[in-house]
């Protein structure tokens, strides 16, 4: 219930102690994971940190501004092997991160275009011709892909002492916290709100003084910057690529992993992440299964959930919460 | 001349459809001027044009003596126009408040870093704004719930405060009280009365129903089948045959 009448009170009560105290739990498990876990394990973590921030860009434009992409496959290639790149002719890791995420953001505002004038199905089908594209690209231009052996990326050197595995984990992991908290405070500024009233309503965003192209554009720009980026930190755990790492079925993945983690919700984006990493690990053996589980799982969130698995935890927290009263 | 908004000889079709015939209106700078006409005489049409959601087919607009046509909505709404929907248009998933905070959109000192660092200052600026209009239009207790769940004429008054966070000089409403209860008529018509006493906006406004609209207005266009057919004060309009013909006919 909110029973908040006033300005003042509305303040008093933005701090929620319940949310701050679950906060401390959640760093305080994360920071201890890579010591109680084996290396593996530490490694699928790093795997679900790296994803989750592609999905996290996938959800600022599907979720919070209501334009589709399926051609998410083709921004992980440009960030991917732009960062290939750049770390072979020496750029160390952030500015190379920095630089993949801004070439595919480039090429983000260029498959933004046909959104100013598409919607739904056809803006799907634009993007995932701009998917497809890339993968030729790449697999015909050798220059660019390194040809058949691929390019090889240096590995991160540990710091601290760590063992490579955790200490990759750690950069991994603080990379998602900043990103986690930038899209948090990009969300609830005038850029989310943007976002948002053209999702619900384009004509009256337009009419609100919300410029549609530079908003529009700005999404997709923003978006294939995290996938960019995602598709770095791909490169670098791999080690090696090659451009059929980035097919068809990474720009499915990126969305079955919004769907599912919950449309318009960051901390869904990390769930969503942890289901599309884990289900092939626990379906390794029946690698043909893997489709069918996504296509299932999206019917029962579509039917039962259309909030996704973190609506799903808001509505046992509230029970939770309600719970003497219930 | 000198008046705020200057609509002249437009046209607007739809294939063959004729929406808008030289329709030639003029608002005054603090006037409240009320567009009448039974549905599909081109109300709605009128103020898509003005606030560039159409591109009419032939004549002019111009607000404070500069053409407004080729201009994009949102470029429109920051030369001081503002406007509500006949079938509401809102966030429906962003709260009252939210709603407001959009409406204020144009007003905000854009800075993308300071968007992801989560800079306070402007967004308490324009919140403290937001909040004048929520108290006048009586919106505080349902500031923080969905628009979505909120009862229509709830969604009504949001959208009326939702244009009024644009700050506007001129503002369109189209049919304000369609669909309310006569209780809420009566309220709504205070609140654009007092639109223009307390904020000093200019109000162009269609409206269907004819009791309401002379109330409000200080004069009076009707329109049928896309053409002017009168104009005066509210008693000389509806006293005109035409108006009573076209409203007889429907
Ligand atoms: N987007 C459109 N496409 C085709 N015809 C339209 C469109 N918008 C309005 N019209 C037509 O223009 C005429 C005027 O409609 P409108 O301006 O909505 O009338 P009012 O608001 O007075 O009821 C109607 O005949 C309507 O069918
Ligand atoms: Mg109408």
């Amino acid at each position: 219930m909110d029973l908040v009448e006033s300005y003042a009170q509305d303040l008093r009560f933005a701090r929620k102690s319940f949310t701050r105290a679950l906060l401390g739990l959640v760093l305080l498990a994360v920071v201890a994971f890579p010591w109680v876990a084996p290396d593996y394990m530490v490694f699928i973590a790093t795997l679900v940190a790296l994803y989750s921030i592609g999905v996290m860009g996938q959800n600022i434009l599907i979720g919070y501004t209501g334009q589709i992409s399926f051609g998410q496959a083709g921004f992980l290639a440009i960030g991917a092997f732009a960062f290939g790149h750049l770390r072979i002719w020496g750029a160390p890791f952030l500015l190379a991160l920095v630089g993949a995420g801004t070439v595919a953001a480039l090429a983000g505002i260029l498959v933004g275009f046909p959104s100013l004038r598409l919607k739904g199905p056809y803006l799907a089908i634009a993007t995932l011709g701009f998917g497809v594209a890339v993968y030729q690209i790449f697999v015909n231009w050798e220059v660019l892909s390194g040809g058949r052996s691929g390019l090889a990326i240096a590995k991160l050197k540990p710091m601290l002492g760590l063992s490579p595995v955790r200490y990759e984990y750690y950069v991994y992991v603080l990379l998602l916290a900043g990103f986690t908290l930038a899209t948090y405070n990009l969300v609830s500024s005038y850029v989310g709100r943007a976002f948002v009233a053209i999702r619900d309503a384009d004509i009256a965003a337009e009419v609100n003084g919300v410029n549609l192209t530079r908003y529009k554009l700005l999404s997709f720009a923003i978006s294939s910057f995290y996938t960019g980026v995602h598709g770095a930190l791909y490169a670098q755990v791999l080690g090696h690529i090659e451009p059929q790492i980035f097919n068809i079925l990474e720009s499915i993945t990126l969305f079955v992993a919004v769907i599912i983690g919950g449309v318009a919700s960051i901390e869904g984006s990390i769930l969503g992440a942890l289901f599309v990493i884990l289900v092939p690990k626990v379906f390794s053996n029946f690698r043909e299964m893997v489709p069918v589980v996504y296509g299932v799982t999206i019917l029962l969130v579509l039917i039962f959930e259309p909030l996704g698995l973190f609506g799903r935890w808001l509505k046992t927290r509230l029970y939770f919460q309600l719970w003497p009263f219930r | 001349m000198g008046d705020l908004l200057e609509v002249r000889d437009l046209s607007l079709n739809f294939g063959g459809i004729t929406a808008l015939q030289d329709v030639s209106v003029s608002v005054a700078e603090g006037e409240t001027l009320a567009v009448i006409g039974p549905n599909g005489s081109g109300k709605t049409s009128l103020f898509n044009c003005v606030t560039g959601i159409y591109r009419p087919t032939a004549g002019g607009v111009a607000f404070r003596s500069e053409s407004v046509l080729g201009r994009t909505p949102d470029a429109i709404t920051r030369l001081g126009i503002a406007r509500t929907f006949q079938n509401l248009r809102l966030f429906h998933n962003m709260s009252v408040l939210d709603n407001l905070m959009v409406g204020r959109h144009l007003h905000f000192r854009k800075n993308f870093l300071t968007a992801l660092l989560r800079a306070r200052g402007e967004e308490i600026r324009h919140r403290r704004r937001c909040e004048e209009i929520i108290e006048f239009l009586n919106l505080e207790p349902v500031r923080k719930s969905r628009v979505a769940d909120c009862p229509y004429g709830v969604q009504k008054r949001v959208e009326l405060g939702r244009a009024l966070a644009t700050e506007p000089r001129l503002l369109l409403l189209d049919e304000p009280v369609s669909g309310l209860t006569q209780e809420e008529k009566d309220e709504s018509a205070y609140w654009i009365h007092e639109i223009r006493g307390r904020f000093g906006i200019t109000v162009l406004l269609v409206e269907h129903d004819l009791r309401v609209a002379s109330r409000l207005a200080d004069r009076m266009v009707a329109l049928d089948h896309g053409v002017k057919i009168a104009e005066g004060t509210p008693a000389e309009v509806q006293r005109h045959p035409e108006v009573i013909k076209a409203y007889l006919g429907e």
